[in-house]
């Protein structure tokens, strides 16, 4: 009896892991097949088994991919577009989460509101007024209106993770720094910024994810290749070599590599920082 | 102290800017959407006061409605498929060895943009070269399905690239969630005598259960809105048989030019993910989270 029961437990366990690798590997295999066929040409595509291993690994579609398509202008404006969005949305993401926390004034639970209510925004909803604006302002087809509409949209967010964190610092430090005469600036920069870099480094991977993987506003906002993210311009590339399956493998795994070393490198503090936006939430 | 930290001039400084962008970039466009709901305009010319005239087309509108249901039935997959989410983590949270490591392959997908997973999708979902087929055929499947040709699935073949997106974000929260539970429960409970269904059914669940609520609210909420991978994908084809309310808008604005008619698409998306949000939390209320 106690037999069939630590077999059963064992039979059960075994199905469990089973269960878990199963979806493991159905994430992972179209990664893999990308990766494959990424390094193929057409003729070994079409007719090699699916996961046969690339030989020799033609290494050319990527440097077909960045040199002709135009893929590293793409791959350059992504980064400096994500850069400029992740630091401004964190900077001042940090200074209202500061002066909604330790600071005193009347309305800081409305303007909290109204923070936590842009999240649930469709952005879909704004695209059309935003759009009749930039053409105004003369920023359509500039990288600026992607800047702004990056941090506009991405402050809740950031707010929301920040909040928690800032909540739970003890206040004695600051405290003690106002009695020895320090300014609300210098304690800020000095004091508090540093105090919350994890909480900083956190915010700034989720920003970097979000602004890298940004499509639509670049979609409506930007018209000329100069200014297309990677985002965009896989799209339009990809448009124009539809049956060079190499070149769109290539195009997609530069597209992704950097986000994916990233994780690698820094996969806790990636997932600490999605928990964190909802669970706290 | 206090005064300093009441300098009204100094919490102007650090509120405003992002105050500012948020209104301006936010809130203004919001309301915005609405006024424009209410004209008849080509993004270009003159605009004209119609008042409630789109609106009075938008209810008449087959292809809105189609693109709502369309809408409606990916959040109610997407719901069901939070069941699934839930079961991988409770096999996950409890005593799996290398939880970790899976925990991150199943969060991989998430990071990639929605246009690379489209395009990928795309090239999966190939009616002759494609991951697939390839594999239906070589396990003997002869009439392999069109995928995204034919009406009659492409919602569904859209469906499966936007879970395999997903699961791995909910995932990570549910097992984030159990094993914030305190161990000192589930032992006592199963001191107590539970066996696993029902310590994971009345007791890890209704631990959780404001996460839950959460999730729920984001998956309904995210199908509602849904843009990026569709358009990507399938355009909202063939023939409007993958188009959601997102989609549909994006086109009747930007294609078509009737930017009117956009925004007030675009303004009862708007009202829609409130309401659904407002509802969902009011259906599952409970007077009290349950304490521990």
């Amino acid at each position: 009896m106690k037999r069939t029961i630590i077999y059963a437990k064992k039979a059960g366990m075994f199905l469990f892991y089973m269960v878990l690798f199963a979806v493991a590997g159905l994430q992972i295999l179209p990664l893999i097949w990308l990766l494959f066929f990424s390094l193929k040409n057409n003729h070994e595509v079409f007719n090699t088994p699916l996961f046969s291993l690339p030989s020799p690994p033609r290494w050319e579609n990527y440097v077909k991919v960045w040199v002709e398509g135009d893929i590293g202008r793409y791959f350059f404006n992504s980064l400096w577009i994500t850069t400029v969005s992740v630091v401004f949305t964190v900077l001042l993401a940090s200074f209202v989460t500061f002066a909604i926390t330790r600071m005193n004034w009347k309305l800081k639970h409305v303007v909290l509101g109204l923070f936590m209510v842009g999240l649930m925004i469709p952005i879909h909803s704004t695209l059309i007024p935003l759009f009749n604006f930039f053409m105004k302002v003369k920023l359509i087809d500039h990288p600026m209106s992607i800047v702004l509409t990056n941090i506009g949209f991405n402050l809740p967010i950031t707010i929301m993770i920040l909040l928690g964190f800032y909540n739970a610092l003890p206040r004695e430090l600051e405290e003690s720094a106002i009695m020895d005469g320090c300014s609300v600036h210098r304690m800020f920069f000095q004091v508090i910024l540093p105090m919350t870099s994890p909480v900083i480094v956190t915010t700034t991977i989720i920003n970097m994810i979000y602004n890298w993987n940004e499509f639509v506003f670049v979609n409506t906002f930007i018209n000329s290749d100069e200014y297309k993210t990677l985002t965009v311009g896989i799209q339009n590339f990809i448009g124009q070599y539809t049956t060079d399956w190499g070149a769109i493998g290539a195009t997609l795994m530069i597209s992704v590599l950097p986000v994916l070393i990233l994780f690698f490198f820094l996969s806790n503090k990636i997932m600490e920082g999605i928990t964190a936006g909802a669970i706290k939430g | 102290m206090d005064k300093v930290m009441s300098d009204k001039r100094v919490i102007a400084l650090y509120v405003l800017p992002a105050l500012l962008l948020i209104v301006i970039l936010v809130y203004i466009p919001i309301i915005m959407t609405g006024y424009y709901s209410l004209m008849k305009w080509d993004g270009i010319g003159e605009r004209t006061f119609i008042a409630l005239d789109n609106y009075r087309q938008l209810l008449k509108d087959n292809m809105f409605w189609k693109s709502v249901y369309h809408s409606f039935l990916l959040a109610v997959f997407s719901v069901f498929s939070l069941g699934g989410y839930l079961v991988v983590s409770l096999i996950l949270a409890g005593k799996v060895k290398g939880a970790n490591i899976l925990r991150k392959i199943y969060l991989i997908p998430m990071l990639l943009s929605s246009v690379a997973i489209a395009q990928l999708w795309l090239r999966i979902y190939h009616p002759s070269n494609g991951m697939l087929n390839q594999l239906l055929s070589f396990l003997g499947v002869e009439d392999t399905p069109n995928w995204l040709a034919d009406p009659s699935i492409v919602l569904y073949s859209v469906f499966i690239p936007i879970i395999w997106q997903y699961a791995g974000f909910y995932i990570l929260i549910y097992y984030a969630a159990l094993k914030n539970i305190p161990s000192s429960i589930i032992e006592a409970a199963i001191i107590d005598g539970a066996n696993p269904w029902q310590l994971a059914y009345k007791i890890k669940l209704p631990l959780i259960a404001g996460v839950i609520k959460v999730t729920v609210v984001l998956a309904v909420v995210g199908s509602l809105k849904y843009f990026d991978l569709i358009y990507v994908m399938t355009g909202g084809g063939p023939d409007g048989a993958s188009e959601v309310i997102a989609s549909y808008m994006y086109q009747k604005a930007f294609r078509s030019f009737n930017f009117g008619y956009g925004s007030a698409i675009a303004f009862s998306l708007l009202i829609l993910c409130i309401a659904a949000t407002w509802l969902i939390r009011k259906l599952t209320h409970t007077e009290e989270e349950v304490q521990y």
